[in-house]
């Protein structure tokens, strides 16, 4: 049964009308598939039905293991968003991107064909100063209304800076990780195992805490 | 899997003009400040629409089945479908910046954002909705984020075989229990009152779940335990009588909501309940700022209302710079 209906299929191909460079979705299950895998196999296969520019590529986490270590998909299911000539963008799905975060997969493929983070201008500058890798992982659960603006800041950052992998990790998916990081809320960010935070702050902040972890 | 959702990007800032004096700013992006930001564009007004989210309380809300035109709509599909109406018009929004300051220099209002922005204008609405209202007992601020929750729908997810506590039995609290039932392993219900407050049908559908719901009505919370966590609540018979303490995970706070009024404190005249107090034409104490919608003292806190009263609160701010044109 197809997961997308008719009316969301047609505002999808109105978002992507306007996709420039190509964009390629790489998603990590194994042969034995998990419920959440299937479904995030199937619905970005017909993400990808949708636009040319869009593609999509599955693989097996063991089968394709140095793939999967080369993007840090180390469990599932994963969704590695790469843009034009297969750049890694640093944006991540794990688990699968319902609910509220259909929204933020779908605003991951725009950025990647566009290659813009969408960032101001200072934020951009800021970025630019970072020396040193930041992992920022953002919690989410599906029904939460302010999650994907947390995931869409933080993969802004990844697209900003290539320094910065940013994660959407569905706490409901993982709970050994929602445990880890005591996740009792959300959106809850963590950056860098030294930073955290629950709620939505202004781009501004969160960049000044982008900033904070690297240091 | 979840339904699927579309949702506006934040777009933080982006189109704010600082160095420039708008005729109008219209703070607050829920149903009245949407609204009065398509009256205020076909009226061409020079205007700015700043908030924290687009939708405000409606994206917490499942189900709407009272606004005009809708059988059935959910909060957040009601949020795009006014934010696309609202972007069909030039105006300028910045979403993702919480006004924090609101005054007066000569004839023109100055706002300033919480990331430092400052914005002038002739003249304001403000349309700031209600937030979720605190219990104000020990342990709970410290222990917000870690166990402690004020968005049932959100992070009810996170509480699989957990023992939770709803305060509050009105609507609110018993959809948080209704979010909680296949998710959590028990549920307790705590209420001041002596029984639910909460539409029948609600009541009905939670009494059908038996005995994993229970319920301690007429008991208030002393405390809420836990170091890094909430580990126990700890309740009180109201007449007195000996503390009832709860071994629980979870606390999720639905007793009703608090205006956000904080801006217009000292500014504008506030009732006692903290709402900005209007006339029938949505005019404030001070004038050239207006209010509309949650955050005033006008009766029945609907999506319909507020939606209703943000028209007319930008005919009026539209009425008053036409006024002060001449």
């Amino acid at each position: 049964m197809a997961l997308l209906d008719e009316s969301v299929r047609n505002e999808v191909k109105r978002e992507f009308a306007g996709l420039t460079g190509k964009v390629k979705l790489l998603v990590f299950t194994q042969e034995f598939e998990c419920d959440y895998c299937a479904e995030t196999r199937a619905l970005t296969a017909e993400l990808a039905e949708l636009s040319d520019k869009v593609e999509v590529e599955v693989h097996d986490l063991l089968a394709s293991k140095d793939l999967a270590e080369k993007y840090g998909a180390d469990m599932i299911p994963a969704v590695v968003v790469l843009g034009e000539g297969d750049r890694d963008c640093g944006n991540r799905f794990f688990g699968v991107p319902a609910g509220y975060e259909f929204s933020s997969l779908l605003e991951a493929i725009k950025m990647a064909s566009s290659g813009d983070s969408g960032l101001s201008l200072e934020a951009k500058e800021a970025l630019r100063g970072l020396e040193k890798p930041i992992h920022i992982q953002v919690f989410v659960t599906l029904t939460c209304p302010y999650c994907p603006m947390a995931v869409q800041l933080a993969h802004r950052c990844a697209v900003g800076s290539d320094l910065v992998r940013a994660d959407m990790v569905e706490a409901s998916e993982f709970p050994h990780l929602a445990n880890r990081y005591g996740v009792y809320a959300v959106p809850k960010v963590v950056m860098n195992e030294q930073v955290s935070f629950e709620g939505v702050p202004s781009e501004k902040a969160f960049v000044d805490y982008l900033l904070q972890a690297a240091t | 899997m979840g339904e699927l959702k579309f949702l506006i990007s934040p777009e933080s800032g982006k189109r704010l003009r600082e160095d420039h004096l708008y005729e109008l700013v219209i703070v607050g992006g829920g149903p009245a400040g949407l609204t009065a930001a398509v009256y205020a564009a076909r009226k061409k007004l020079d205007a700015l629409l700043v908030s924290v989210d687009i939708g405000g309380q409606t994206l917490l809300t499942a189900d709407i089945e009272n606004y005009m035109g809708y059988h059935y709509i959910s909060g957040e599909e009601l949020a795009a479908k006014f934010e696309d109406q609202v972007k069909q018009y030039p105006i300028d929004i910045a979403v993702g910046e919480e006004v924090t300051s609101l005054g007066k220099e000569g004839n023109d209002f100055v706002l300033t954002t919480s990331t430092g922005k400052e914005v002038r204008a002739r003249a304001v609405i403000l349309a700031t909705g209600k937030r979720s209202r605190p219990l104000d007992v020990p342990g709970e601020r410290e222990l917000v984020g870690r166990g402690v929750s004020y968005c049932a729908v959100c992070d009810a997810p996170l509480f699989a075989g957990k023992e939770v506590v709803v305060i509050g039995a009105g609507n609110s609290g018993a959809t948080a229990v209704m979010d909680l039932l296949k998710i959590a392993n028990r549920i307790y219900v705590v209420d001041v009152l002596p029984d639910w407050r909460a539409d029948p049908l609600l009541v009905e559908r939670i009494a059908a779940a038996g005995e994993k719901v229970a319920t301690f009505f007429g008991h208030e919370v002393v405390r809420i335990e836990g170091k890094d966590r909430v580990t126990g609540i700890v309740l009180r018979p109201r007449g007195g009588g000996a503390e009832v303490p709860l071994p629980v995970q979870g606390v999720f706070i639905e007793i009703g909501l608090i205006p956000n009024s904080d801006l217009a404190a000292g500014f504008l005249e506030l009732n006692e309940a903290g709402e900005i107090v209007v006339d029938c034409r949505c005019r404030t104490s001070v004038p050239g700022v207006f209010a509309a919608g949650d955050v005033t003292d006008v009766p029945e806190k609907q999506v319909i209302i507020a939606a209703g009263e943000g028209a007319k609160a930008a005919l009026s701010a539209y009425a008053y710079l036409i006024g002060q044109r001449r």
